[in-house]
């Protein structure tokens, strides 16, 4: 149960990155790789900046900060030098490497004994429900301190969806949607789409690297390798909310995505606990996402067969 | 008041698929003049608009519209002043957004865009309005993706929203090419309505020559990126479809002249 809990709990965290990958692959039908770089480059950004003892919550959010100059990097290199959105990403991605070294000052940065967000969500539970206490949840003892750290976690998302759909229903917002969709028309609308894509890929990686900075301090550390297999992780994420969610309407898809990445989230928790070799973990979801990519495909070439029989 | 001045474009210069695509094409328009653009496949009618509208920025000449040098505008910039039909029903409407989003966005054409939301009551109510005149029953489906619409309604509602905030200039390229006749016959109804209504500039690129003699104060014909022939005034209302016709097989007798005497002087000189 404990580890029904981090799982979930792991799971609306990286439901921080599935809408990250939403927004750029989406919305803008950008395939931005810059996601592995600033997934780690969010992480540190924190973990440094805790280490130096500055406050979990601006640590946090200067790593969503970071992320998006990151993202504005790409979708600058991509607009401005019409270099594709592949190369632009994988250049940003690759610079990121050294950058997070930089920063972290050694590929590892422990954040054990620091004050985190997730230090601080403990502290609270201290409070209201005393040093470690037990609650009981239909039958299994868990602790207190993980249901308040899900609770948490569970707000955050919420928070950031709903300000993600609020977005998106602006003016501006449903200028950026019309730009993913038909860059001809909104242009012809008076929009200036480079800007578009440029702000829309930097919102996007800014998810993605508090998504990163929050993982960092739920498990305690930051790696510079912790981004690598991050956007198909995503992506992943994303085609699972979509499977759930026939709807196409935006609150829909929205809450698709975060669905979608807990629930995948449990899937390769529940993988590992029957005995999967965690060596095979990133080869298993390239494969799932390949097969989600071509199953549509396939379906529809064997429907049209059937028709013509 | 559209100026254009000594416009040129090449496309892939240099290159043996070099083409002039507009040479040395000058042309005016007066306020509120709804001119029939007319010419062969590839006579440079698409590249025209695409100039004004600043799709690309042109080689040489300029352009002026109502005072303003607009030359070296990028187009979002342009889409201020200008307001745009597509041939492609596809081009003109974004498909996955609603048909109340779409018109919301075009109420906003070329004003900025804050974090206001962009479909509130007062808009929704005006937007039920405008697609009421449509008769399309339409107005009852705004929350539906545009991309559920037939090609016809979705150019009705084009051009709606290209004329929503009164432009300075329309741009109508072949707008009714990829309908089926009736519907055609619709939408060109509906552009007349909405040009007259609005006294709007108005430039109409059409392979029909009976909607250019019908509509409209002036036809320009183009011929190989330039402007051949231009009638206006009394001279335009006695054009007839015949009079077209003929002026098209005149010219493409003048280019086998052309050809003729090119062989002639290669033959004679290579
Ligand atoms: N973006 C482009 N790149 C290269 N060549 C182009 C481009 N746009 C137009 N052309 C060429 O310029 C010439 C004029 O094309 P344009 O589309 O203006 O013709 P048109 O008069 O609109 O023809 P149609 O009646 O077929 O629409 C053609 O030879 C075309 O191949
Ligand atoms: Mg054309």
């Amino acid at each position: 149960m404990t580890l029904l809990i981090g799982s979930i709990t792991i799971g609306l965290i990286l439901a921080l990155l599935a809408l990250g990958i939403f927004i750029s692959f989406r919305i803008f039908d950008f395939p931005d790789i810059t996601a592995e770089g600033s997934f780690t480059f969010g992480a540190s950004i924190a973990a440094s900046l805790i280490v130096a003892g500055i406050n979990p919550v601006a640590a946090t959010a200067l790593a969503f900060v970071g992320g998006m100059l990151a993202g504005a990097a790409t979708g600058f290199i991509h607009t401005r030098f019409k270099i594709n959105p592949l190369l632009s990403g994988i250049l940003v991605m690759t610079a990121l490497y050294s950058v997070n070294l930089h920063v972290m000052g050694k590929s590892n940065v422990p954040l054990l004994s620091q004050n985190t967000l997730f230090t601080w969500f403990e502290d609270f539970s201290n409070n209201i429900s005393g040093k470690d206490a037990v609650v009981n949840l239909i039958g299994w003892s868990v602790p207190a301190r993980d249901l308040w750290t899900l609770c948490f976690c569970l707000l955050i998302i919420i928070a950031c969806s709903l300000l993600l759909f609020w977005f998106f229903r602006t003016n501006i917002g449903t200028a950026m949607r019309a730009t993913g969709d038909n860059d001809q028309m909104i242009r012809a609308l008076g929009v200036n789409t480079k800007v578009m894509i440029i702000a829309g890929v930097a919102l996007s990686n800014g998810f993605i690297a508090l998504s990163g900075s929050m993982l960092a301090q739920f498990q305690g550390f930051a790696d510079v390798q912790m981004g690598i297999g991050m956007m198909v992780w995503g992506l992943a994420s994303v085609i699972i909310g979509e499977a759930l969610i026939s709807e196409n309407s935006l609150g829909m898809v929205i809450a698709g995505a975060v669905i979608g990445a807990v629930l995948f989230r449990l899937l390769v928790a529940i993988a590992l606990r029957w005995g999967m070799n965690p060596n095979d973990l990133k080869l298993i979801t390239a494969g799932f996402v390949f097969i989600a990519l071509v199953l549509p495909g396939i379906m529809k070439k064997t429907k049209k067969i059937k028709l013509i029989q | 008041m559209l100026e254009l001045s000594n416009l040129y474009k090449t496309f892939n210069a240099g290159t043996i698929n070099e083409v002039n695509a507009l040479q040395d094409v000058s042309l005016s328009i007066e306020d509120g003049s709804f001119v029939c653009v007319l010419g062969t496949n590839g006579s440079g009618k698409s590249t025209l608009l695409n100039a004004v509208a600043g799709t690309f920025i042109t080689d040489n000449g300029t352009i002026i519209l109502n005072g303003v040098n607009i030359t070296r505008q990028p187009e979002y910039k342009r889409a201020r002043l200008i307001g745009r039909v597509f041939q492609n029903p596809f081009s003109g409407t974004a498909a996955a957004m609603s048909i109340g989003e779409n018109l919301a966005l075009a109420a906003k054409r070329g004003r900025k865009r804050g974090l206001g939301q962009v479909l509130t009551a007062t808009i929704l109510n005006e937007l039920k309005e405008k697609v009421k005149t449509l008769n399309m029953g339409l107005e009852d489906r705004l929350e539906s993706p545009i991309g559920k619409l037939s090609g016809g309604q979705r150019q009705a509602l084009t051009l709606l929203m290209s004329s929503w905030l009164r432009p300075d200039l329309l741009l109508l390229d072949e707008h009714t090419a990829a309908l089926d006749p009736k519907t055609a016959g619709k939408v060109i109804e509906l552009t007349e309505k909405i040009v007259t209504e609005g006294k709007l500039t108005t430039l109409m690129v059409t392979h029909s020559m009976q909607q250019a003699v019908n509509l409209g104060d002036r036809i320009i014909m183009m011929h190989q990126g330039r402007i051949r022939y231009d009638f206006r005034g009394e001279e335009k209302k006695r054009m007839k479809v015949a009079d077209l016709l003929s002026l098209f097989d005149e010219l493409r007798r003048k280019d086998q002249i052309d050809n003729r005497v090119a062989e002639l002087l290669e033959l004679e000189y290579v």
